[in-house]
């Protein structure tokens, strides 16, 4: 939302004294770390250097006191193409997303984001952590060391999006099964699902049964509006 | 029935036609008792106390046509061997464990005449094959090439073996008490003894020997492998244990023998703790007549308990297990084999 | 301390020949036995559903476990990027099936705040006593469900007959036992019908009875406690780290309840409860809190009965649902523990990405750590201890 180079500007961003605190701290223990902020909805989002992703755990979990892992995930910035296979014509009944790259809250580099949640129980607070991942040769620090919770969740954002871990001592699917190919949560993985058949519910593709002999009989394909729709 | 009883009536047979007819009456006696108390306690009694709805409604009247259309179930189903199985073992086990619960039942008294076989030694005989059912459940375990049934049988075969023991403490108070080891002689000993003077009902050895009482149901429960010893099947960790692997007809075998064998130890606990077929001031003829009701009757009582503890009590641990049987109850039964002995020889 | 290094296919060829070079090189030092690779699921009753614990053991000690997950994996987080807002309501609910209600709040409060509508005030306490409702009806099956898992049938029975009586509060003011999909961005698609809220006070009587039936039966038994206590203790700074949530953490001594702690939502600013917690981390502990907690949430429902404000339960909302650029992150507690989304919108109808954050997956996440040297028996009790659903790990 707002460049947050210096102090006062952050001031400005984030009037939250938890959130002044939490930079201030953060600012202390890492130097330069921080790239940018902003909040999302009342949250603190803190978007951090890829070098000081693997430092910034630790800092969240002693100067923050953030002990509680809440999840590590990814975001793929890219436009939502317009799939749905070439017969369908498009699917439509997938919402229109922008078909430019813009970036969400603490903005964005590149086309990959990691970012990770992490919370105090005793303190109450929490914030969101963002880093960029170079977009030909994703890798960041794994954070399974501090947060041995973060395991899993950086498996599951390896399998979909790609992303290596640093450090992290087994890195295989979690979900999937072992060889499965692509990353399925990267905005150019098509919806499969999709791309073999469009939303029912949308393009009634089955005429009822008497019109289905003069669909046939007239040869002209798959009935659009034809038979109840909603 | 005995020769001995059919005499009673008149009617004269040799010993080839009286062998068939005992024959006859344990081959039927193993599955009436494994159904009646199937029916009455697995179905029904289970059925209120965890306010089931589905076993009371086949049929209308309390779901009577449960436990038939179970068995019609059963005996549809597909027979299914594991491909990896030692099959000649695998069918057999079902079988070793069924007749180790028909050879029990060959000493129980039912009537003063009505035994199929008076042994001196019976109540070792009886503690003596009731305990070759884990031969059965351990080839079971082996055979069907699956790692739930091997732990499952592993588990019987250590837990059968610890519960011996404690079986037997219990039994020898009695046995001391009545100073024979007929189970025939153990009732006709409790109907004729008196405690302490007071004769009325003779001794039932529940009231001098409850400690013992306690520690066979305790016992018993864990041989018959059920909760809260039913490790070796546990349904929510071995899913099954032993016989995870059997289906249809032969899965029905180990269901029999395992309410047959519960069947027979509810009547040899009858038969050492509540006085048998004996009621008091019932003798002769008469007591041959009603002797297999009064049996019974008090065996229901038994199995009763041994039911409730089953649907009420969660699943000891392996270890506790152990640890229940060689530190609690082996001790206990030794000091009341001790003390049983004392009074035996102080009055 | 945090993985095994045991691959999710076991190579058994490899294993055996293994074994046998151990064996051989101790032979005379001792008898050696081996280990053996047992596979708890993905069928297996006590993982109710399609866990698979690949469990190496040494007897009946566990020396590793891998959960292998996936087997329910139905990728919401890319089917919510083709769906409108009001659609994926009906796909959340089958996260955690069995508060299905709980699962919708979050997401619904993050459209909603990016949108800058507030629902009304009736509908919030409406949907904080359909929440609660989803928490005792979880809880109650999970009261009785443990019993099962340590062997006692009986309380299973239990547990489902009274989880009974409140899905029928559920269904009788949502329409859908299981799945209500009753929350719309904005409100809830209808008020509560005539007769409801006497109705849930005599429910509710009957759910407090029947948490002192399960006191007595369940944690009243000496055997219950011989097998729960002292087993599964997590810590509570370990567990704070897997991101283990919910009553699993507050039975580790973790005071932390995002419905006092968190951000305010919903009607819980307005309520008195307490939250309960116990010191000793065990299987015990996360049955004893829960217990308490339905109690708890008992009396939360009767305090918002009480309060029930009169009002629309629909606030002025656009016909299509456009929400507007920006970013969401809402947490709840749910039955199960946090339940999270990161909504991440582009001003469409549909969002750009969904975060799902469930607590189950990471509840379940610390079983390798938490299941190494503990006997076979007490693996179901801790796995029914941390009582997870599938369909909230997998998602």
């Amino acid at each position: 939302m707002t460049e947050g180079d210096d102090a006062a500007e952050a001031t400005e961003a984030s009037p939250n004294p938890v959130h002044l605190d939490l930079l201030d701290r953060l600012e202390r223990a890492l130097p330069g770390a921080v790239v940018e902020h902003g909040t999302a909805c009342g949250e603190l989002v803190v978007r951090v250097t890829n070098a000081s992703w693997g430092p910034l755990a630790e800092v969240a979990r002693g100067d923050l006191e953030c002990d509680y892992l809440s999840f590590v995930s990814a975001i793929d910035w890219a436009p939502t193409p317009r799939d749905g296979g070439e017969d369908a014509g498009g699917d439509t009944s997938a919402p229109v997303q922008p078909t430019d790259m813009t970036f969400g809250v603490a903005g964005s580099a590149g086309r990959f984001q990691v970012f990770a949640r992490v919370q105090s129980t005793a303190r109450g607070w929490g914030a969101t952590f963002k880093v960029d991942v170079d977009e030909a040769t994703p890798l960041v620090a794994s954070w399974v060391g501090v947060y041995p919770g973060a395991d899993w969740h950086e498996r599951e954002t390896w399998e979909m999006f790609g992303v290596r871990f640093d450090g992290h001592p087994n890195l295989r699917q979690l979900y999937l099964p072992a060889g499965f190919e692509g990353h399925p949560l990267r905005k150019d993985f098509p919806l499969l699902a999709r791309v073999v058949k469009p939303w029912p519910g949308l393009v009634d593709v089955e005429a009822m049964p008497e019109e289905a002999a003069a669909v046939t009989a007239g040869g002209d394909g798959a009935g659009d509006g034809a038979g109840g729709g909603e | 029935m005995n020769a001995v009883a059919l005499t009673t009536l008149g009617i004269e047979i040799g010993w080839g036609a009286a062998l068939a007819i005992k024959t006859l009456v344990i081959l039927l006696i193993i599955p009436a008792g494994a159904l009646i108390l199937g029916y009455v306690f697995l179905l029904k009694m289970m059925s209120h106390m965890q306010s089931r709805l589905g076993p009371m409604d086949p049929g209308g009247f309390h779901g009577w046509f449960q436990l038939i259309g179970d068995g019609l179930k059963f005996v549809q189903k597909e027979d299914l061997m594991p491909d990896g199985a030692d099959r000649k073992v695998f069918a057999g086990a079902p079988a070793v464990v069924l007749i180790s619960t028909f050879l029990v039942f060959l000493v129980i008294p039912m009537g003063p005449d009505l035994v199929v076989k008076d042994l001196d030694i019976g109540v070792f005989y009886a503690l003596a094959v009731s305990s070759l059912s884990v031969i059965g459940i351990l080839m079971a375990g082996w055979s069907s090439a699956n790692k739930y049934a091997l732990l499952g049988g592993l588990r019987a075969a250590g837990q059968l073996i610890a519960y011996e023991l404690p079986l037997l403490l219990a039994v020898i108070g009695v046995v001391i008490q009545a100073g024979t080891m007929s189970l025939n002689g153990i009732v006709v000993a409790q109907q004729q003894q008196s405690i302490f003077g007071i004769d009325w009902i003779g001794n039932p050895y529940i009231l001098t020997q409850f400690v013992g009482f306690l520690i066979f149901l305790i016992a018993a429960q864990a041989e018959l492998t059920q909760t809260p010893f039913d490790m070796p099947v546990a349904e929510s960790e071995l899913v099954g244990g032993y016989h995870v692997e059997y289906t249809g007809f032969r899965f029905l075998f180990f269901f029999m023998g395992e309410y047959g064998t519960a069947f027979a130890f509810s009547a040899i606990a009858a038969t050492l703790f509540l006085g048998g077929y004996a009621l008091p001031w019932v003798e002769g003829d008469l007591a041959n007549w009603i002797g297999p009701l009064v049996l019974f009757a008090k065996l229901m009582l038994v199995a009763f308990l041994m039911f409730w503890a089953r649907f009420t009590f969660p699943r000891l641990r392996e270890d506790q297990l152990q640890a229940f049987a060689w530190k609690f109850l082996i001790p206990l039964g030794l000091a009341n084999l001790l003390v049983t002995a004392l009074f035996k020889v102080a009055f | 301390m945090s993985t095994t290094e045991m691959p999710s296919a076991p190579d058994f060829e490899l294993e055996r020949s293994a074994m046998r070079h151990l064996a051989d090189a101790q032979m005379n030092v001792e008898l050696d036995t081996g280990d053996m690779i047992l596979n708890l699921g993905p069928q297996h009753p006590a993982t109710h559903g399609t866990l698979r614990l690949v469990v190496r053991l040494d007897g009946e000690r566990v020396i590793a476990a891998d959960p292998v997950i996936g087997y329910m994996h139905r990728g919401y987080e890319k089917l919510t990027e083709f769906r409108t807002y009001p659609q994926i309501t009906t796909l959340i609910n089958r996260i955690d099936w069995l508060s299905s209600f709980a699962n919708e709040v979050p997401f619904v409060h993050a459209a909603e705040q990016l949108m800058g509508i507030e629902a009304p005030a009736r509908a919030q306490y409406i949907r904080t006593i359909l929440t609660e409702l989803s928490r005792i009806a979880t809880f109650v099956l999970f009261l009785g469900e443990m019993g099962l898992q340590v062997g006692a049938l009986t309380p299973a029975f239990y547990g489902f007959r009274d989880r009974e009586h409140v899905l029928n509060l559920i269904e009788g003011a949502t329409g859908g036992r299981f799945h209500p999909n009753f929350n719309r961005i904005g409100g809830l698609k209808d008020d509560l019908p005539w007769g409801w809220v006497s109705e849930t006070r005599q429910v509710m009587q009957l759910v407090l009875d029947s948490c002192d039936q399960f006191e007595d039966l369940v944690v009243g038994n000496e055997i219950f406690l011989s097998r729960t206590r002292g087993i599964g203790i997590i810590p509570g700074d370990i567990g704070t780290a897997y991101g283990v949530s919910g009553s699993n953490l507050r039975a580790s001594g973790v005071d932390w309840d995002l419905r006092r702690d968190g951000v305010p939502y919903l009607a819980y600013p307005d309520l008195d409860f307490k939250v309960w917690t116990h010191s000793a981390g065990d299987s015990f502990a996360r049955y004893w809190v829960r217990l308490q907690e339905t109690r708890e949430s008992v009396r939360m429902v009767l305090q918002l009965l009480d309060g029930l404000p009169a009002g629309p339960v629909m606030a002025k909302v656009p016909r299509i649902i456009k929400v507007p650029e920006g970013e969401a992150w809402v947490e709840t507690e749910n039955p199960l523990g946090q339940m999270g989304y990161y909504v991440v919108s582009k001003g469409a109808t549909g969002p750009f990405r969904v975060k799902i954050r469930s607590a189950s997956f990471s509840n379940v996440s610390i079983l390798p750590w938490l299941l190494r040297g503990v006997y076979v028996p007490d693996v179901v009790t801790i796995l029914a201890s941390l009582y997870f659903i599938l369909g909230d790990i997998d998602r």
